[in-house]
C-alpha cells in the first residue's frame, strides 16, 4: 500500500512540472500559427492560465466556500444568516477569544520589533556579535510545537516546598529571595503574557536578522557626515538610523501582525485555550474538529481573513511602491 | 512475493471463526490510532508481539492525547486508520450514524464474543442494533489510592465509611500539617477529565444511577440543585488549599500520570490520590521497587449517601473498525481474546472485560481487589462524560479546569455548561 502512495508522490512531484512544461510547449507551438502581433496579445494570458486556474481551485474557491458555509448551520443543511457571527460577538466565552487576539496583537509585534531592533543595533557595536546573534536566532530553527513543549517544561510549577523543576521558577527562586513559584500557564493574570513571550522568543531572531541587514544597508557616509556636523550618538540613532530603517521596520511589523493574528500552535500545545487563553485559530479548530460545527468554524475563518486582509493590502501596496522607485 | 494474495483468499471467510488467534502468517499491516502512552503503550507493545510473530502482520500504532480531533480529521479527510480507539461511546454513536464505522457483525464471531463478554459490554458497543465497537480493556473508576504504611503512621483509616468520614480524616491530616490529597488534572487537550471522574463518582454516590443516567442523557439541567450539590461536594476538597497538595496551581499544572508522586516521598507530602485502576501501571513504572498491595493500595471512594455504598463506575477503551482488511479483522478479534486482555491485567493497566479472564488470572492483589469490587457492586454505571456528546464532554473538561482555578465562579460555570447542553444533544 505504501508503494502505491510513493508512486503517487512521484507522479505528483515529477508529473505536475512535466505537464506544465508540456502545456507551455503546446502553447508556444500553437502560437506559431498566429500572426506575430496576435502572438504578443495572447501569450501572457496563455502563460498565466495554469497559475490562475490553480489559484482559483485552491484559493478562491475555498475562500468563497468558507464564506457560504459560515452562513449555514453546523451541519451545513440550513441557512442561518448571520447567526454564527452573532454568536461569536455576543457569547461571553467567544468575546474572551476575540479579546485575547487583540491582546496578542497589541503585545507581540511591538515587543518583537523593539527587541529585534535593540539587539540589532547593540550587537552591531561589539566583537562577539556572532555569538549573540546566533543564540537569538536559534529558536527560529525549532518548530512551534517543539517550542511549546520546551516552554511548558520551563514554566513547570512545583509548590514552594518542593524542588523547582521548571527553569523559570527555579531561576527566579534562586535570584530573588522569598520568591514564590507561580503557575505561569494557569494563573489567569499571567498566562496570556506567558504565551506571548514564547512566540516573541521564537520570532525575535528573524526580526533581528532582517533589521540588521537594513542597518548594514545604511550608507556609512551619512552617519559620518552627521558625526562631523556634531550630532550626538543618540541624535544619530533617532534622526538618521531609525528613519532610514523605517520601511524595513514596517515590513517586519506587518509580517508579525499577520503571524500573530493566525497564532495557533503555541496556544494549542501549551494550554489548549483553557483558563481564558483561547485564540481565534484554536477556537476555529475546536469548532471544526471537536464539535463538527462547520458554520461557526467557517465564521471564525472568515473573521480572520477579514482581519488580515487590510494588513496584507498595506504590505502589497508598499511592495508595489518600492518596485516603482527602482 | 505471492503471499499477500494467498492470504487474501485464505482469510476471506474464516478469520473470525478462530477465537484464540488468527491463522498462520498473513503478512501486511494494520494501522491503529489510540490514546495509549507511557505504561499503557508498553503493555500494548508486549501484547502486539505474539500477534505479530504468529501472523506476520505489522501493527502500526499511532498515539495521541487529542484523539477526538485527530480521528475526526482523518475520517473527514477519507484517510482513517484501519482500527482506532474511539474517544467515547458518544463519539462512536456519532461516527456509526454517519456510516463511518464497520458493522462488526460481519467481521467478528458474534456467538464467540457473547461467550466472552457480558451483554452489558456488547450493548455499550452497539448503535442502532449494529455492533460497531468492542472493549479490549476496562477500568474501575473512583478509587482512592494510598500508601498503607504512611497511612498507618499518620493514624488514618483506609476504610472511611462515608464521604464525610473521608473529609474528616482529611481535615485531621491537614491539622497535622500534611495536605492529604494529591490531585493533578493536566492532560493536554483533554485537561480536566480527572475532575469529571471525581464529579461522576460523587454524583453516583449522592443521587444514584437513575438520576445519573438522566444527567448524562442531557435530561437534567446543569443548573439544577442536584448537579450543583455535586460540584459543591467536590469543592469541599478541591477548593480547600489546606486539603490539596500545592493548591490549585499544582492541581492545574500537574499531569494526571505524575500526580500521585507526593504520596511516595519521604516524608509523604500527601496521603490520598483519586484515580482509576490503570494508574497502577504508572505507579509501578515510576517506582519499580514498590510492591503492589504492600506499598500502595486503594479503596473505593466512600458514598455520600450510605445507601449507595455498593455502586461503582467503570469505563473502557472502545475500538472500532474503519476499513475492513483481513489484518484489521485478525487484530481486532485478537484484542477481544482473553489472551490479549491478560496483558492489560498483568501490566496493571486495567481490567479485562472478557469474562474468560478469570479472577485467578489476575496476577496482582490489587487488580484482583478491583475485580472483586466490580463483582460486588450492585449498581454499575459507565463513565458519564464519555457517554455525553463530544461537545458536552469537552465543555465538561474545561468547566473542571475553570472550577479548580476559581471555585467561586461555580454558578457562571454551570450556566455555561447548561447553554452547551441545550445545543449539544441531538434533537
Amino acid at each position: 500500500m505504501s508503494w502505491t502512495r510513493l508512486a503517487w508522490a512521484v507522479v505528483a512531484v515529477l508529473g505536475v512540472p512535466l505537464a506544465l512544461c508540456a502545456y507551455v510547449y503546446a502553447v508556444e507551438s500553437g502560437l506559431q500559427s498566429l500572426a506575430p502581433r496576435r502572438r504578443g496579445q495572447w501569450r501572457p494570458w496563455l502563460w498565466l492560465a495554469p497559475g490562475v486556474a490553480l489559484l482559483a481551485v485552491f484559493l478562491v474557491f475555498p475562500v468563497l466556500h468558507t464564506l457560504v458555509l459560515s452562513l449555514l448551520s453546523a451541519d451545513s443543511t440550513r441557512f442561518v444568516g448571520l447567526a454564527n457571527y452573532a454568536h461569536i460577538f455576543t457569547t461571553r466565552s467567544m468575546l474572551v477569544v476575540l479579546r485575547n487576539n487583540l491582546l496578542w496583537l497589541a503585545l507581540f509585534p511591538a515587543a518583537t520589533v523593539s527587541l529585534g531592533l535593540t539587539i540589532a543595533i547593540l550587537t552591531d557595536r561589539v566583537r562577539y556579535q556572532w555569538l549573540v546573534k546566533a543564540s537569538v536566532f536559534v529558536p527560529m530553527a525549532i518548530s512551534l510545537v517543539a517550542a511549546g513543549v520546551i516552554w511548558k517544561f520551563m514554566y513547570q510549577y512545583q509548590p514552594p516546598d518542593a524542588p523547582q523543576t521548571g527553569t523559570v521558577n527555579a531561576l527566579l527562586s534562586a535570584l530573588i529571595p522569598g520568591f514564590r513559584p507561580r503557575a505561569w500557564l494557569f494563573d489567569t493574570s499571567l498566562n496570556n503574557v506567558a504565551l506571548v513571550l514564547v512566540l516573541v522568543w521564537m520570532w525575535v531572531g528573524l526580526a533581528m536578522v532582517i533589521l540588521y541587514a537594513a542597518l548594514q544597508g545604511i550608507d556609512e557616509g551619512l552617519i559620518e557626515a552627521a558625526r562631523i556636523e556634531g550630532a550626538s550618538e543618540a541624535q544619530i540613532l533617532l534622526r538618521v538610523i531609525l528613519p532610514l530603517m523605517m520601511p524595513t521596520v514596517i515590513v517586519v511589523g506587518t509580517t508579525l501582525v499577520i503571524t500573530v493574528l493566525k497564532v495557533f500552535d503555541v496556544v494549542y500545545v501549551m494550554t489548549n485555550g483553557s483558563l481564558g487563553t483561547d485564540v481565534i485559530a484554536n477556537r476555529m479548530y475546536k469548532e471544526m474538529f471537536n464539535y463538527n460545527d462547520f458554520g461557526r468554524a467557517s465564521a471564525f475563518a472568515t473573521l480572520l481573513l477579514v482581519a488580515i486582509m487590510p494588513v496584507m493590502l498595506i504590505n502589497i501596496r508598499r511592495f508595489g511602491r518600492k518596485g516603482d522607485a527602482r | 512475493m505471492m503471499r499477500p494474495f494467498v492470504a487474501w483468499v485464505l482469510l476471506a471467510a474464516p478469520v473470525a471463526a478462530l477465537p484464540a488467534g488468527p491463522p498462520g502468517k498473513i503478512g501486511g499491516k494494520v494501522t491503529v490510532l489510540g490514546v495509549w502512552g507511557g505504561a499503557e503503550l508498553e503493555t500494548f507493545n508486549k501484547l502486539v508481539k505474539p500477534f505479530q510473530e504468529r501472523t506476520g502482520v505489522t501493527v502500526e500504532f499511532e498515539a495521541t492525547r487529542d484523539l477526538d480531533a485527530v480521528l475526526t480529521t482523518r475520517v473527514e479527510a477519507g484517510n482513517p486508520p484501519d482500527l482506532a480507539v474511539l474517544p467515547s461511546p458518544g463519539k462512536m454513536a456519532d461516527l456509526a450514524r454517519r456510516g463511518k464505522l464497520v458493522n462488526l457483525g460481519g467481521v467478528l464471531d458474534l456467538a464467540d464474543l457473547k461467550r466472552s463478554y457480558a451483554q452489558g459490554w456488547i450493548d455499550l458497543g452497539t448503535v442502532d442494533g449494529k455492533l460497531v465497537g468492542i472493549f479490549p480493556k476496562a477500568d474501575l473508576k473512583g478509587l482512592i489510592w494510598y500508601d498503607p504504611k504512611s497511612l498507618r503512621a499518620a493514624g488514618l483509616s483506609a476504610s472511611p465509611g462515608t464521604f464525610d468520614d473521608l473529609l474528616a480524616e482529611a481535615h485531621a491530616a491537614a491539622r497535622k500539617g500534611v495536605t492529604p490529597f494529591a490531585i493533578g488534572i493536566e492532560s493536554g487537550a483533554a485537561s480536566g477529565w480527572v475532575g469529571t471522574d471525581w464529579l461522576e463518582n460523587i454524583f453516583l454516590k449522592t443521587h444514584g444511577p437513575a438520576k445519573y443516567r438522566e444527567w448524562y442523557q442531557g435530561k437534567l439541567p446543569w443548573t439544577s440543585p442536584e448537579v450543583k450539590a455535586v460540584w459543591q461536594t467536590w469543592g469541599k476538597i478541591v477548593g480547600d488549599p489546606t486539603l490539596c497538595y500545592g493548591g490549585s496551581p499544582y492541581i492545574l499544572s500537574t499531569n494526571f500520570g505524575a500526580a500521585f508522586v507526593p504520596l511516595f516521598e519521604t516524608p509523604p507530602r500527601a496521603y490520598f490520590h483519586f484515580q482509576a485502576t490503570f494508574i497502577q501501571g504508572f505507579i509501578a513504572k515510576q517506582f519499580p521497587a514498590k510492591k503492589a498491595g504492600d506499598d500502595y493500595s486503594f479503596f473505593a471512594l466512600p458514598p455520600v449517601d450510605p445507601a449507595l455504598a455498593r455502586s461503582a463506575e467503570i469505563s473502557g477503551d472502545l475500538v472500532g473498525m474503519f476499513r475492513t482488511t483481513p489484518q484489521a479483522a485478525a487484530f481486532l478479534s485478537y484484542l477481544a481474546t482473553a489472551e490479549a486482555q491478560a496483558y492489560w491485567v498483568k501490566g496493571g493497566n486495567g481490567l479485562s472485560p472478557n469474562r474468560q479472564v478469570s479472577l485467578d488470572d489476575y496476577p496482582s492483589v490489587l487488580s484482583r481487589k478491583a475485580a472483586q469490587i466490580l463483582a460486588g457492586a450492585e449498581l454499575t454505571v459507565f463513565d458519564a462524560s464519555d457517554m455525553m456528546p463530544s461537545k458536552m464532554n469537552t465543555a465538561f473538561w474545561s468547566a473542571v479546569v475553570s472550577f479548580v482555578s476559581n471555585p467561586s465562579q461555580l454558578d457562571d460555570i454551570l450556566a455555561e455548561l447548561e447553554s452547551v447542553r441545550k445545543t449539544a444533544y441531538p434533537k
